[in-house]
């Protein structure tokens, strides 16, 4: 899992694990002494930050609001002798538009190849939650969903079966109430199940795609997996391309999913490209 | 890109581009809706709810009182008054305890052993008047209200009180041409202002996220706070009978914050209608669940991420600024110290101000951070106005175990009500901290932007104590007549 080489640049080494690290590499992510790496992603205000706490050990602040976490904080735990690097991601609702938390999320998911992606997600909430683990899905099946907050759903009276949804989301589903210790255990295991390839994930894909959608969808993932074989998301791309994204457009230029610092810095570009505007 | 076909990633593109074309209709919003539509379909075969919906709400009925047209923002205004009363006067004590034990017991038994080691005088007032006097400064003036003050308020933020304040403040950004998010920057730069710049991120729109980096210092920030209680104590609660004290203390302080809000809109409706004209974006804006704070953790993170964190940082900067304090006060250019001179230069524009020289020397040692300036000002009072000399020991600092003592080194250094409101003035309304300026760099990328962010505050704290000035002397004049 270690670099040993230089950044791959070919997409067709996408999927072997030296490009994935050198990725991580750009990222910022400090591969030295990690076997795995675990991206938190979720909606806003669902606990990301304290199931980040109960499984480092650390304690980062928290705060019951919505947006605390823009930036992303790094922390690790060891489990079954094997050491996971855990990177809490700011939370978002989507993964579709250009604010720069958004962004950081998604470049994360998308080119920073985590081992696994585990989804927090709100009892309370679940609809509005699933739109998020859906567009992950989208782009990655190593996911595992954590059910978190169930302590309020129990007080709201909802009950939930994480079994079907599971089925449903095809990839593992942990319900945890984190903020009280809950099920913290069987996540762990989830996340080492996942990571070492003792579970496979089928993930659910989108399915209601208007007819001359899925058409257009389906012509361009064709030519994108021609041109880039073993690209494991091809549809996401394609879908991505079809909504205009430049930043995924970018990438099929430059040929490699690869370079990822830019985000912040593009936006800072843009904000002194309103500058030279102003004055 | 070597493995390539007859097909080529331009070729992906224009493929996306042709199909983008023919398709019709929007293609982002029928993404979105099938992603809701499965959402919701999954959704719906995993949850069962309840038969029926329980007959009371309670995170509604405190929503409804909380963001209520009536009662929202007296609500707002009693619940921090409460919170800065509770400070004040919980602080008093431990401070003077604090103070007694760090500059009674312990400086003498420094003060003797340096001399009993035989280490030479302008070394141990190097060591023990410069560094060890300036952080026992900090910590006994810093701790306590810091202490009391960031668990309070990291409760109400546990609890889920401060996106109720940035849902009341929403429509005010709006009118003043900025983001609605923009509330929820400025809360994080309650806390800290390179933390609120770095917060902006949610905001999508560049225009709107300069309004709200630039405006961010008006936020009083952790560092700031501990100056407003101080002075507030000290020459506002001694204004009214003791009973009153700790509430009129606490108003004023919190009248401080106010008006720093109240800048916030005023320079974000100035800059949206000057350099940084725009539309309004619109957002959505998640009101979370309350939830019960968990008390003893949250006092243990917000006392390790919060006090202890500005009570390190003070101390790091005032250990080096402690030196900088004596040595100014102690090497001579001529007849007089490097520090009276400075003082002798500053004070004119100081006295125009309605601060004196004094506190403008202060605020350029606390350029790297403004927890020290309190301290900065004590020292640098006490040396200049010659209440001891070196030699004889830093004599009066012992005694500074109440507010009265500190009143007292204030007024002889030629203090009045008009400096100490002047202060908490100027202390709102002054450049960011360098780490702030730092952030702003970064995250904007641009050093004319980081210029104006320094400079436009610091113009408008000019401008504003300025002003205070002339009209009190004005109207303390009339009275006199």
């Amino acid at each position: 899992m270690k670099s040993k080489s230089n950044p791959a640049s070919s997409l067709a080494c996408e999927t072997c694990p030296i490009h994935h690290a050198a990725n991580l590499l750009k990222l910022g992510v400090d591969m030295e002494d990690w076997d795995f790496v675990v991206a938190l992603a979720g909606n806003p205000n669902t606990g990301k930050s304290t199931v980040f706490n109960a499984l480092t050990g650390l304690k980062q602040h928290t705060g019951n609001w919505p947006g605390k976490t823009v930036a992303r904080a790094e922390g690790g735990f060891e489990y079954n002798r094997q050491r996971y690097k855990l990177v809490d991601l700011p939370g978002t609702y989507s993964l579709l538009s250009t604010a720069l938390d958004e962004e950081i999320a998604r470049d994360f998911i998308l080119f920073g190849r985590p081992d696994v992606t585990v989804v927090i997600v709100d009892a309370t909430r679940l609809e509005r939650n699933l739109n998020l683990v859906l567009q992950i899905l989208e782009i990655t099946n190593r996911v595992v969903i954590c059910l978190n907050l169930m302590d309020e759903a129990r007080r709201h009276g909802l009950q939930i079966d994480h079994r079907r949804l599971a089925r449903d989301l095809g990839v593992p589903v942990v319900p945890t109430a984190a903020r009280y210790g809950e099920g913290l255990d069987p996540l762990v295991q989830t996340i080492a199940d996942m990571a070492t390839g003792r579970t496979v994930g089928k993930p659910h894909r989108i399915q209601h795609l208007s007819p001359n959608l899925k058409q257009a969808v389906l012509k361009l993932t064709k030519q994108i997996e021609t041109v880039f074989p073993g690209v494991p998301n091809a549809r996401w791309v394609a879908l991505r391309l079809l909504d205009g994204d430049k930043r995924i457009a970018q990438a099929i230029i430059q040929g490699e999913l690869g370079d990822l610092n830019d985000g912040v810095q593009e936006r800072s570009a843009k904000i002194r490209d309103i500058g030279v505007e102003a004055v | 890109m070597d493995e390539k076909d007859e097909l080529t990633s331009d070729d992906i593109l224009e493929t996306a581009k042709t199909l983008r074309w023919e398709s019709v209709g929007n293609i982002h919003e029928r993404l979105v809706e099938a992603i809701y539509t499965d959402a919701a379909r999954i959704a719906d075969r995993a949850v069962t709810r309840p038969d029926e919906e329980p007959r009371f709400d309670l995170d509604r009925t405190i929503d409804r009182l909380v963001t209520s047209r009536i009662w929202g923002f007296p609500l707002m205004l009693l619940l921090f008054t409460l919170i800065f009363w509770i400070t004040i006067s919980g602080a008093n004590v431990p401070s003077k305890i604090i103070a007694s034990f760090l500059l009674d017991k312990i400086y003498p038994v420094l003060k003797t052993g340096a001399l009993g080691i035989g280490m030479p005088l302008w070394l141990s007032g190097l060591l023990i008047d410069g560094m060890y006097l300036s952080t026992a400064w900090v910590v006994s003036v810093m701790l306590p209200p810091m202490a009391i003050f960031f668990p309070l308020f990291t409760l109400l933020e546990d609890f889920g009180y401060l996106p109720r304040v940035a849902f009341n403040l929403d429509k005010f950004f709006k009118r003043a041409g900025a983001h609605g998010k923009q509330a929820l920057s400025m809360m994080m730069g309650f806390g800290c202002n390179a933390a609120g710049v770095i917060a902006t991120r949610i905001i999508d729109s560049p225009r709107e996220r300069l309004i709200a980096i630039i405006t961010n210092n008006f936020a009083l920030c952790n560092g700031r706070w501990p100056t407003q209680i101080l002075i507030a104590t000290i020459f506002i609660g001694t204004l009214v009978p003791a009973h009153l004290a700790g509430l009129i203390s606490a108003l004023s302080v919190v009248a401080i914050s106010l008006l720093g809000v109240f800048l916030t809109f005023a320079v974000s409706w100035f800059l949206s209608r000057t350099w940084l004209r725009g539309e309004v974006s619109t957002f959505s804006l998640e009101l979370p669940p309350y939830r019960p704070p968990r008390i003893l953790q949250t006092i243990y993170t917000s006392l390790i991420d919060r006090t202890i964190f500005v009570l390190w940082r003070a101390i790091v900067f005032a250990l080096p600024a402690g030196v900088l304090i004596w040595l100014s006060a102690n090497v001579h250019i001529g007849e007089q110290s490097i520090a009276e001179q400075l003082i002798n230069i500053l004070d004119p524009v100081g006295l125009l101000l309605g601060l004196n020289g004094v506190i403008l020397l202060a605020y350029i040692l606390a350029i790297p951070a403004n927890e020290i300036v309190i301290p900065t000002v004590l020292m640098l009072t006490v040396m200049a106005t010659g209440l001891h000399g070196m030699g004889s020991g830093a004599g009066v600092m012992f005694e500074l175990e109440s507010e009265a003592a500190t009143l007292s080194i204030l007024t002889s250094g030629g203090w009045t009500l008009l400096t100490a409101i002047n202060l908490m003035l100027f202390s709102l309304i002054h450049n960011p901290c360098s780490t702030t300026l730092f952030t702003i760099y970064k995250e904007t990328g641009s050093w004319k932007w980081t210029v104006v962010s320094a400079l436009l505050p610091i113009g408008l704290g000019f401008a504003m104590t300025f002003t205070v000035a002339q009209v009190w002397r004005l109207i303390v004049g009339m009275i006199r007549t």
